[in-house]
């Protein structure tokens, strides 16, 4: 019990670190322009295949420091050249813009990769168990993987709060305005922002590749979640954005490893139930199958109760 | 516009309608046409939302979906005799099912609209296709559950085992629920459904509560929706997962915004673009989704407003009689641009081409030629030069058409 418990948060704390990789450029982005980037987690799929394509040539190490700037530019010159465009015409058409460019960036992995599995290995010297604890291997890539993110968080909140650019960045997030005033180009900012949200996606997407596997789904199995996250933890807040990823993550990965059901919550109460009732699909669930439903119910539940999220500021 | 000038557009589109399967009879078209049928009725119930009420949804699929799952049931139920009523009834069950999800869903999304609303659509879309995958006695798992429709009584002879049949049916549930949608924006609700999605506060002091109007038009749409579903069940005989998941609610805002939202025509010309691009392209490539996907991207940069905002752009022109002087600037930036895009699209069908020859357009290009490659980045290229040096003059042009002269006003 206890080991499947202590292996079950350490999965949990690996992919909420990872989601949080994703949700934290999502958020800047969002506090930044006030809509939500559907693309998002395209970006981090197209990290992951730009770094399966140079770790055929160059190796898995040069495609963790180069996928990602691949990414940051791509979003960067589609931030300029797309969506300053269509952001005259309001926030509808820009959600609308990253909708149908996760779609075209979708149909477009597929067209240079192919729709197949890639076989994108993580690299050769990180194939050892980090520790052993009951008889369970821990491998060292994830301990990478965690080191990475925890990494990317450090390095987030001093550049943001410690440095002159990060000071810059977060009055032109609140008074756009005036730091243009002030002599600063606003929207070299915003572009140099989004760049670098689209490049930690990218990140993402290069060490989870190896592990979520490379596929063209990919964005499509964690866009969702991310948004959930982002909207979970207030939409802006990038401490709710942390919190929010591990509480998903956890969730996820308890739910996975438990085994319990709605047969023993009926049998606590010491109800029985027919078999053969036409609702037997509604007695016989477990938790591991609502498993990928539950960020989505949590969802909905936050934003019914409280649909400024944890940490989400008041709407005015 | 006149009572009569109203009528004649109705009585054209009721025309076009049963006029349809006399033109084309071929088995393709005629599916084609079924489909259009239930992608009009389909897109037009989102634009209802969107277009009209301003609410961004990206579940509108559940609705749908719902509505084409209690739909095969009922042709279940028809096939047992458990109940005995004709099938043409089966899109209005379709649609009440879908109103009464409406009902549920929308008593407590519709009490923000923005983006807290279009998160909650796109939570319940995401539930409730994860969870037709779990309560398989309903929706059949991953592969769904089918009917068939030719059980029950027969109306007036003809038991819909013909595929022109059904098409009849759908033309005229097509027809109804056109018109209905259409009475909708006439009414009070449909207004006010305007009203607040350009502003809610001010629609908020005249005394509407602005979350009652969203609640109406929500219902609306999604028992249209739900009708858009039963067509789908009728014509198919199965539905399955993918008919409520994330991909259909994408598609029917594809469809609703190309077309153009806001205008009541705009998601039917997006439906019928989108049914034959999807039928007729794919039979000529595998690419078909990517062109889809470009298509959408450049419809929302460049016409904001689809394609029906393109149409009525050119009303005030047309209102003074300046549409010839449009011709020719657009001929000369039109040519260049169609043969830049025809011959962008051959380079990407090379790159994608395995086989030794592609045939494209008429003409037979090999991929392992150089030549071929270099000839055609010269006319892609020169095509793009002559779009950039032509767009001044039918700027120019637009504007002399458009711009009022003072001594006219």
């Amino acid at each position: 019990m206890l080991d499947v418990l202590i292996f079950a948060t350490l999965n949990g704390v690996v992919t909420g670190l990872l989601l949080f990789m994703l949700a934290a450029g999502l958020t800047l982005i969002f506090s930044m322009m006030g809509v939500l980037n559907f693309a998002h987690a395209s970006f981090y799929m197209l990290g992951a295949y730009c770094a399966y394509s140079i770790s055929l040539y160059f190796g898995f190490w040069v495609g963790l420091l180069v996928a990602p700037l691949i990414v940051g530019v791509l979003g960067a010159l589609i931030e300029r050249y797309g969506l300053r465009r269509v952001h005259q015409s309001g926030h509808v058409a820009e959600l609308v813009f990253t909708f149908g460019l996760a779609f075209l960036i979708e149909e477009s992995v597929q067209f240079f990769w192919g729709r197949d599995t890639k076989n994108y290995q993580s690299p050769d010297i990180l194939d050892f168990a980090l520790f052993t604890l009951f008889g369970q291997e821990f491998s060292a890539y994830r301990g990478f993987m965690i080191a990475i993110s925890v990494g990317i968080f450090i390095g987030l909140y001093f550049v943001l709060t410690r440095t002159r650019i990060g000071i810059i960045i977060q009055a032109a997030i609140t008074h756009p305005k005036t730091v243009a005033n002030l002599g600063h180009n606003v929207p070299l900012i915003f572009m140099g922002v989004f760049g670098a949200g689209t490049a930690l996606a990218g990140l993402a997407g290069v060490i989870a590749g190896p592990v979520l596997t490379t596929f063209p789904g990919m964005a499509v199995v964690l866009g969702s979640i991310v948004f959930v996250i982002v909207v979970i933890g207030g939409l802006g807040s990038l401490a709710g954005a942390f919190i929010a990823s591990l509480l998903i993550g956890l969730l996820q990965s308890y739910a996975i490893a438990s085994d319990v059901g709605m047969q023993d919550l009926l049998n606590v109460f010491g109800i029985d139930f027919p078999y053969d009732h036409p609702l037997a699909d509604l007695w016989g669930l477990t938790l591991p199958q609502i498993a990928p439903i539950l960020p989505f119910l949590l969802l909905i539940l936050v934003l019914i109760f409280r649909p400024t999220g944890l940490l989400g500021k008041r709407e005015e | 516009m006149t009572l009569l000038k109203k009528m004649s557009v109705w009585v054209a589109y009721l025309a076009v309608l049963l006029l349809l399967p006399q033109l084309f009879d071929s088995i393709l078209a005629i599916s084609v046409f079924n489909q259009m049928a239930i992608a009009i009725v389909f897109a037009l119930s989102y634009n209802m939302l969107l277009g009209q009420g301003g609410m961004l949804s990206f579940g509108h699929a559940v609705y749908f979906g719902m509505g084409g799952f209690l739909a095969v049931h009922a042709l279940l139920m028809l096939e047992t005799e458990t109940v005995h009523f004709s099938i043409i009834w089966i899109p209005l069950i379709g649609g009440l099912f879908g109103l009464l999800a409406a009902i549920f869903i929308g008593s407590f999304s519709t009490r923000k609209a923005g983006t807290v609303f279009a998160m909650i659509s796109l939570g319940i879309g995401e539930l409730i296709a994860a969870s037709s995958l779990i309560f398989v006695d309903f929706f059949g798992g991953e592969a769904g559950i089918s009917g068939d429709r030719t059980y029950g009584p027969t109306f007036f002879g003809i038991d819909f085992a013909q595929n022109v049949e059904v098409y009849y049916l759908a033309a005229g549930w097509v027809f109804i629920s056109t018109v209905f949608m259409y009475l909708f924006t006439q009414t009070p609700a449909g207004r006010m459904a305007n009203a607040v999605r350009d502003n809610p506060v001010r629609a908020e002091f005249i005394g509407y509560s602005a979350r009652h109007v969203r609640f109406i038009s929500f219902c609306a749409s999604g028992l249209f929706a739900g009708i858009a579903g039963g067509l789908f069940a009728l014509n198919y005989e199965f539905i399955t997962e993918e008919n409520l998941n994330a991909a259909t609610s994408g598609r029917v805002l594809l469809m609703a915004y190309i077309g153009g939202l806001g205008y009541f025509i705009g998601p039917i010309i997006g439906a019928v673009l989108l049914t034959l691009m999807n039928s007729l392209l794919s039979n000529y490539t595998e690419l078909w989704m990517l062109y889809l996907g470009i298509l959408f991207l450049l419809t929302v940069m460049f016409l904001p407003r689809g394609f029906a905002g393109f149409i009525m752009m050119h009303q005030l022109a047309w209102v003074r009689g300046k549409l010839r002087d449009l011709v020719v600037p657009y001929l000369m930036t039109g040519i260049p641009a169609l043969t830049f895009m025809l011959s962008l699209i051959a380079l990407i069908e090379l790159v994608h081409a395995e086989a030794e020859s592609l045939h494209i357009y008429g003409l037979t290009l090999d991929p392992s030629l150089e030549g071929t490659w270099i000839v055609l980045v010269v006319i892609a290229a020169a095509a793009l030069y002559g779009t950039r040096r032509s767009l001044p003059q039918l700027r120019a042009a637009w504007h002399s058409a458009n711009h009022i002269p003072d001594e006219e006003r």
